[in-house]
């Protein structure tokens, strides 16, 4: 069937900002979107609250808002914008749910918007637990036996019945969230409950416990002529009971013999027209009894998925770009595969590789969380490795996690493991966690046979014995030793170890083992991912690296530019990071150069395959990036753009004769040195709060007395602030160097003085060596102390002295020049008592562009690129600073409704997942949307819980009068209480938390608290609190712990109540 | 671990592991692209005469059991792979790929550079190959390769064909008599036409028409089987009488060839073929497509046929070549590919059903008469 001429305008929902469950594979798979459907003259209309996305660039759509996903919100926008067509699957669950809602409600209809891909019906069908095991049934599919409950007392039955072994998981939450496993009738109510909670409509599923079995998924296609063609087969390698999202993942499905693969196509496919899922893609669950081969169904997603992300980066196969082209009536036999050129789209991908995902996980940021996973996923990224067998796969995927792993053991970090008995190892993994691989790795190393192991795990035995032939490769390479010839040699790096890990075997450096492979000519070739496993001529330079032999890599004649991205998304580093990549391969492309991008995380927009002129899906190491420069021989490499990965091998990079643009690694390590970053302070007559190195606590201890308490301490070269914290005294900085850093004099830690109370600014300035163009300030709500990445921030600063901006401009040029900045640089400066202190200069791309970018209508990142690669500003015609007519703040998300048991305060350790960005004419409503955007329910009326400190209780007059002014109302413990009286507020006293019933729990749990405001106290009222901030969170009950956030809660709320949301697309903002 | 060397034509030489049998073994080589499914792919019959690539990089991880089969035996002349598992992880695998292939003296490598023999085979066409674990030396192996037997013109179809007619399971109730004419017939089409309610009768290639005719079927299903279908002179007088006396007969792969030639058309070799379980084939009449399981190297000359009262049904969408024809006056037609599908996906079972319709009418036909 030709396309659709009846729709023109086609809205997109996306799905906001990242969260755990919900990351940038949605900004990649809306911008396939986006594109498919603009290559097909539709006119594209595009809704997000996230800047950080590619989705969101101006170039994407015809027309971009950047407004809070909210139905108030799009509807407004429908409105504005009349689509014909909303296309709902490619937004994550958040736009799917949206689309429901405004499905459910009239609003599509009202405005005559059609549903394309996924009608209302179906999505219901696939997404309402109870709706799709009737479907199963009805199809003579079997699935776990189960019941859809809405209270404790329905529950406590079925629980009976299957023993209290239960899966619980509530409606329509993201990425599992809410969902639990019982093993006991405690277990089992406590589960319910929280699910019921959880769930927005208080339902949860009840399912017979599968646990242990193997878990597999296919990724679906459909089309309006019904057919059906299956993408990928993907098999877990932890068992079911850990949520997919934070499993370890392999492609293609390697234990399923064509009897039981062909029963689970047969199962997707009859449920692709059983559910009634028009077009698209969809990924269906599936559970296999290992014992008796028992097959039963799971769950489908009715959308574009975390998965079908991955199996389009697997097998080439683009899932999300289809699926557009798809909805607007194609039949998948009338697209072309891109790949082969000659071969249409209806046909099923096969693989001649083995794919790997290895999911990275941020615990260690979460002081009281566990390391356990769960059906509740709480991975905040993932990366993926391409390799010939599972043994190269694995050790590769190991090597992309950056998580200081060179491979499968025989590296620094293996004490970790290796310091374990046999039983201590088998005791660990039983709790799926994860270090799991290495402990069952390094237990195979001790001799675990391997039913210990499978019975331990519930690993299938086939990855079990791919386990044990690394081991005892990794036996025979140690015992060759530094004799090993050629064929062993390759042999060791056909089964994926690392240079890092033969050099730790044979005790030399990563150097002679280097150099010992290039004297054997033991060097990677470059294979194609295909889609077809060389049955054609591939024409998409899509590459990873193997040890068979063969080199396919083909190069065209212009010169040719490597851009190293930023692998996994962690806290920290994320899709900011991507955006400035991807941006870097455009600006360069049309430049005329030949772009080649190499990472290998299969989430983002730089790993799709047309996004830059050639891509290698490749690990971040020292090794496989040299191995690639080696080969293609690039006249520059940008390091600048990945966040701290590429960033901490520009100096061995540079050294081993790879050419870096921009910001010579020297400029990057001046900045990065203490002490040179220090001359260059006292050159240019800067300020810097006191601070010092130490490399013991005796020494730590001197130092905070000489600079003073409160001190802000660290480890040196961390991103995100990883382990950083403020202590206000000997006790805490004493307890701080016990737990939390081990100091020494290879890893010292920094101590700068803190400074209390003080505004920070946040500024990003791009220079080519000659002109410095300080493109944006974002003055912080939070105070300095908070990180950076977990502060809300305005653009332009809103109350801030004009003279003082203008001193930190002509800092932020000195710094630049002095510098030799050459591409971005991004630099924090701390302001009190209009003095203007220096806290950090980063001579690289920042958290902040893509915010920045969109904010004042300049693609920062593309510049940068050009400038790197020789250009000047005034070429590029950029030589002013930019002031914007308009305010946009952004906020950020945390997850730590994720995290049972932690609290929620903020710190200048970094644990925001992402941000949301919010647009208007005042700073009031900027943060207003922003709050929305981040689903922060600032209330219009109703009760204020104040529960401020004491360092805070001089600072409350101001808030309290204004919310007081707009008649709120206050409720408050006996400290706050009083302050408030003798502000003539009006306050009703609440019962702290054992002073008697009822007390502010209770009260919060009756829902008489609208709003809470609660600043720490500090240790000893910790429990108290945290019970407090976890309850609201629980609640969704919005939570300011600094008092400048709740000052611009303040203003947003006087701006909702007095004005009317600007709505205006980005193309608006900025004609 | 003991060495295998794959030669090839061309003079290309891949050293690997032998996890086969021991000995030498020549033949055509060519590449399959199934991810599941070696088994049965080494026990159909179609493969005789040739060494089988796979391209999918871990082979045997579920091991054999005794129910996956095509045939009572492999018929592959070698198989290649990338890796070969030893011990398998399935709960119905009843012994390892090695000791099976050790077990029917088939040879067998492993360690090879799959990805670079398909791209070989892709660019200069399938090509004669042996795999020996005796003779390391390369140049006398690239001339035993060069010297075997060319695939075109070779009948592969009398080593597999069974050599006197049996019986297969009857179903309950059978309602249809059918003769098959086994060329190489897999098991699997065997299976779906007991399940579509057919007593089977399968004849050796070389029957003779009127003994065909003394069963007084009510259809005819014409096997695949290994090979060029212009080396089978034999067959075609049975086949052509059969078409004349108007019984339906249904025909898959090197059974499609056949029913063309005996149409009076031609076949063709591919440069490679198709041999995988992800071949896209467009079916004219429902404007749908399906995915199927093919192994060829010949393919049916469209043009060949075209005075004649035919309509191609199915086309493949990789490369426009003949997936399959339907007799318009007469009870006859074929598929290119397999629609029994073992390995490979179920797309395409409705033709089993096709077949049985044309048997009703023709049923209906005669009692009327």
């Amino acid at each position: 069937m030709p396309k659709r001429t009846d729709i023109k305008k086609i809205l997109l929902i996306g799905s906001g900002p990242i969260v755990i469950g919900q990351a940038c594979e949605f900004d990649y798979s809306g911008t396939q979107a986006c594109k498919a459907l603009r290559e097909e003259g539709y006119s594209v209309v595009l809704a997000n609250s996230n800047p950080a996305t590619i989705m969101t660039d101006p170039e994407t759509a015809e027309r971009v808002y950047i407004e809070p996903l909210t139905v108030e919100f799009l509807e407004r926008i429908i409105d504005r914008e009349r689509p014909d067509a909303l296309l709902p699957t490619v937004g994550g669950q958040t736009g799917l749910n949206l689309s429901v809602a405004l499905a459910e409600q009239g609003i599509l209809n009202k405005y005559g918007c059609e549903l394309v891909g996924a009608r209302l019906g179906p999505i219901k069908k696939a997404e309402d637990r109870g709706l799709f095991k009737e479907a199963m049934e009805r199809i003579g599919l079997d699935v776990p036996r189960s019941q859809v409950v809405h209270s404790l007392e329905e529950a406590r039955a079925f629980g009976a019945e299957v023993n209290y072994a239960a899966v619980i998981r509530p409606a329509f939450t993201l990425g599992g969230s809410g969902a639990g496993l019982a093993f006991n009738k405690d277990e089992f109510e406590y589960a319910v409950r929280y699910g019921l909670d959880a769930s927005p409509i208080t339902e949860v599923l009840i399912e017979e416990s599968v646990i242990g079995w193997k878990e597999y998924e296919l990724e679906v296609m459909r089309d309006l002529n019904d057919n059906v063609v299956i993408v990928c087969s993907i098999e877990n390698l932890d068992a079911m009971g850990v949520h997919t999202g934070d499993s370890i993942t392999v492609a293609p499905a390697q234990t399923l013999t064509d009897k039981e693969y062909q029963a689970m196509r047969n199962a997707s496919v009859a449920i692709m027209r059983e559910i009634g899922v028009d077009t698209g893609g969809s990924n269906v669950q599936f559970a296999v009894c290992p014992k008796t081969g028992r097959m039963v169904v799971i769950e489908m997603n009715p959308r574009v998925s975390r998965s079908s992300a991955l199996a389009s980066k697997a097998t080439g196969f683009p899932i999300a770009k289809i699926a557009a082209k798809l909805a607007v009536g194609y039949s998948l036999d009338e697209i072309r595969n891109d790949i082969t050129r000659e071969t249409p789209a209806s046909f099923e991908p096969t693989i001649d590789y083995v794919v790997t995902k290895i999911p990275r996980w941020a615990f260690e940021k979460f002081p009281g969380s566990q390391d356990m996973l769960t059906v509740q996923m709480k991975s905040v990224g993932e990366t993926m490795s391409i390799g010939r067998t599972f043994k190269e796969s694995v050790q590769k995927a190991i090597r992309g996690l950056e998580t200081g792993r060179a491979g499968l053991g025989c590296d620094k970090r293996a004490a970790a493991e290796t310091r374990l008995s046999l039983e201590e190892l088998l005791q660990r993994m039983r709790t799926p966690n994860r270090e799991r691989l290495y402990q069952v790795t390094e237990a195979l190393r001790k001799g675990a046979t391997l039913e210990q192991i499978h019975e331990a795990t519930w690993y299938d035995p086939w990855f079990i014995r791919q386990l044990q032939e690394i081991v005892r490769a990794e036996e025979e390479l140690r015992a060759l030793g530094q004799n090993a010839d050629a064929d062993a040699l390759r042999q060791a790096k056909q089964h994926g170890f690392s240079d890092v890990q033969i050099a730790h075997m044979w005790q030399c450096t990563e150097q002679e083992v280097r150099t010992k492979r290039n004297e054997l000519n033991i060097v990677p070739g470059y294979r194609l991912v295909d889609t077809c496993a060389a049955e054609f001529e591939a024409y998409t330079p899509y590459y990873y690296s193997s040890y068979d032999g063969e080199d396919e890599t083909r190069l065209g004649d212009n010169k040719r530019i490597v851009i190293l991205g930023g692998g996994p998304n962690r806290i920290g580093q994320g899709i900011e990071f991507d955006y400035c990549c991807v941006h870097a391969a455009f600006a360069l492309k049309d430049d005329g150069f030949e772009t080649i991008m190499v990472n290998c995380n299969p989430e983002t927009v730089s790993t799709d395959y047309d996004t830059s002129d050639s891509l290698f899906f490749e690990p971040l190491t020292f090794e496989d990036v040299m191995n690639i420069i080696d080969r293609v021989k690039p006249v520059g490499v940008i390091v600048q753009f990945g966040g701290q990965t590429p960033l901490n091998l520009a100096e061995r990079l540079e050294a081993a004769g790879a050419p870096i643009i921009g910001t010579s690694p020297d400029s990057i390590a001046r900045a990065e040195d203490r002490e040179r970053f220090r001359e260059v302070v006292e050159t240019l007559k800067l300020k810097q709060p006191a601070n010092d190195v130490a490399t013991s606590f005796e020494q730590a201890a001197a130092i905070a007395d000489r600079i003073g308490y409160p001190v802000v301490v660290r480890p040196s070269f961390v991103l995100g602030g990883r382990a950083m914290e403020i202590v206000y005294d000997r006790n805490a900085l004493e307890r701080y160097m016990t737990y939390a850093v081990e100091a020494s004099p290879e890893h010292p830690i920094l101590i700068d003085k803190f400074l209390e109370a003080a505004i920070e600014l946040d500024v990003d300035a791009i220079s080519d060596g000659e002109t410095v163009v300080v493109a944006g300030i974002m003055q912080h709500i939070e105070e300095a102390g908070v990180h950076s990445g977990d502060s809300a921030c305005i653009l332009p600063p809103y109350d801030m002295d004009p003279t003082l901006i203008e001193q930190v401009r002509e800092q932020t040029r000195a710094l630049a020049k002095t510098l030799g900045v050459v591409g971005l640089m991004n630099i924090q400066y701390a302001i009190r008592d209009n003095d203007i202190f220096l806290l950090e200069v980063n001579p690289r791309a920042s958290r902040t562009i893509p915010f920045v970018s969109k904010a004042i209508g300049v693609p920062l990142a593309k510049l940068a690129a050009r400038v790197m690669a020789g250009k000047t500003l005034v070429e590029l015609g950029f030589t002013e600073d930019p002031t914007p007519t308009h305010v946009s703040a952004k906020e950020v998300v945390l997850p730590f409704i994720k995290f049972p048991g932690v609290d929620i305060l903020l710190g200048p350790e970094m644990r925001s997942t992402g941000e949301v960005m919010g647009i208007d004419a005042s700073m009031g409503m900027a943060f207003a949307k922003s709050q929305i955007a981040a689903g922060n329910h600032l209330p219009l009326k109703g009760t204020v819980f104040l529960s401020v400190n004491d360092r805070d209780k001089d600072k409350v007059a101001d808030v309290a009068q204004a919310l007081h002014d707009l008649g709120f109302k206050f409720m408050a413990t006996a400290g706050t209480a009083a302050r408030l009286r003798m502000l003539d507020i009006p306050v009703k006293e609440v019962h702290k938390v054992g002073e008697g019933r009822p007390n502010i729990i209770d009260r919060i749990i009756n829902g008489d608290v609208d709003w809470i405001i609660n600043t720490p106290l500090g240790m000893e009222a910790k429990t108290d609190e945290m019970t407090i901030r976890r309850t609201a969170l629980e609640r969704h009950l919005p939570t300011m712990t600094t008092l400048a956030a709740a000052r611009a809660g303040v203003a947003a709320i006087e701006a909702m109540r007095t004005t009317e949301p600007v709505l205006l697309s980005l193309q608006e903002y900025h004609t | 671990m003991k060495t295998a060397i794959l030669a090839m034509e061309d003079g290309s030489v891949f050293t690997g592991r032998a996890v086969g049998a021991d000995g030498e073994s020549a033949g055509e080589l060519v590449f399959n692209t199934s991810m599941t499914g070696y088994h049965e792919i080494l026990t159909a019959p179609s493969y005789a005469g040739q060494i089988v690539t796979m391209t999918c990089s871990h082979i045997g991880n579920y091991g054999v059991n005794e129910t996956d089969v095509e045939s009572e035996n492999p018929h592959v002349r070698g198989f290649v792979m990338r890796e070969c598992c030893f011990e398998p992880s399935n709960w119905r695998a009843t012994a390892s790929l090695p000791d099976y292939l050790k077990h029917h003296n088939i040879v067998a490598i492993d360690g090879v550079d799959t990805r670079h023999i398909t791209r070989l085979l892709r660019t200069k066409g399938a090509m004669k190959a042996i795999i020996s674990t005796t003779d390391k030396d390369h140049a006398s192996l690239v001339k035993k390769a060069r010297a075997s037997a060319d695939m075109a013109g070779s009948d592969y179809v009398r080593d597999v064909s069974v050599k006197a007619p049996y019986e297969w399971n009857a179903p309950t109730n059978p309602k249809y008599r059918v003769v098959a004419i086994d060329y190489g017939i897999k098991r699997n089409i065997l299976r779906l036409l007991e399940q579509a309610g057919c007593a089977i009768t399968v004849m050796p290639a070389t029957v003779a028409a009127d003994e065909v005719l003394a069963l007084d079927p009510d259809g005819v299903f014409l096997s695949n089987g290994p090979g060029d279908p212009a080396a089978l002179p034999y067959v075609y007088p049975t086949v052509r009488t059969l078409i004349k006396q108007k019984i339906p007969i249904f025909g898959i792969c090197l059974g499609h060839q056949i029913l063309a030639h005996a149409l009076g058309g031609a076949t063709y070799k591919l440069k490679f073929g198709h041999r995988g379980g992800n071949q896209p084939v467009y079916h004219e009449e429902t404007g749908r497509v399906e995915i199927t399981a093919q192994n060829h190297g010949f393919a049916v000359d469209t043009e060949s046929l075209a005075d004649q009262d035919i309509q191609f049904s199915h086309v493949h969408l990789n490369d426009q070549t003949c997936s399959g024809m339907c007799h318009q006056s007469l009870p006859l037609f074929s598929v290119q590919y397999h629609p029994e599908s073992s390995p490979g996906p179920h797309d395409s079972r409705y033709l089993f059903e096709k077949f049985t319709a044309l048997m009703d009418a023709y049923k209906a036909g005669r009692s009327a008469a």
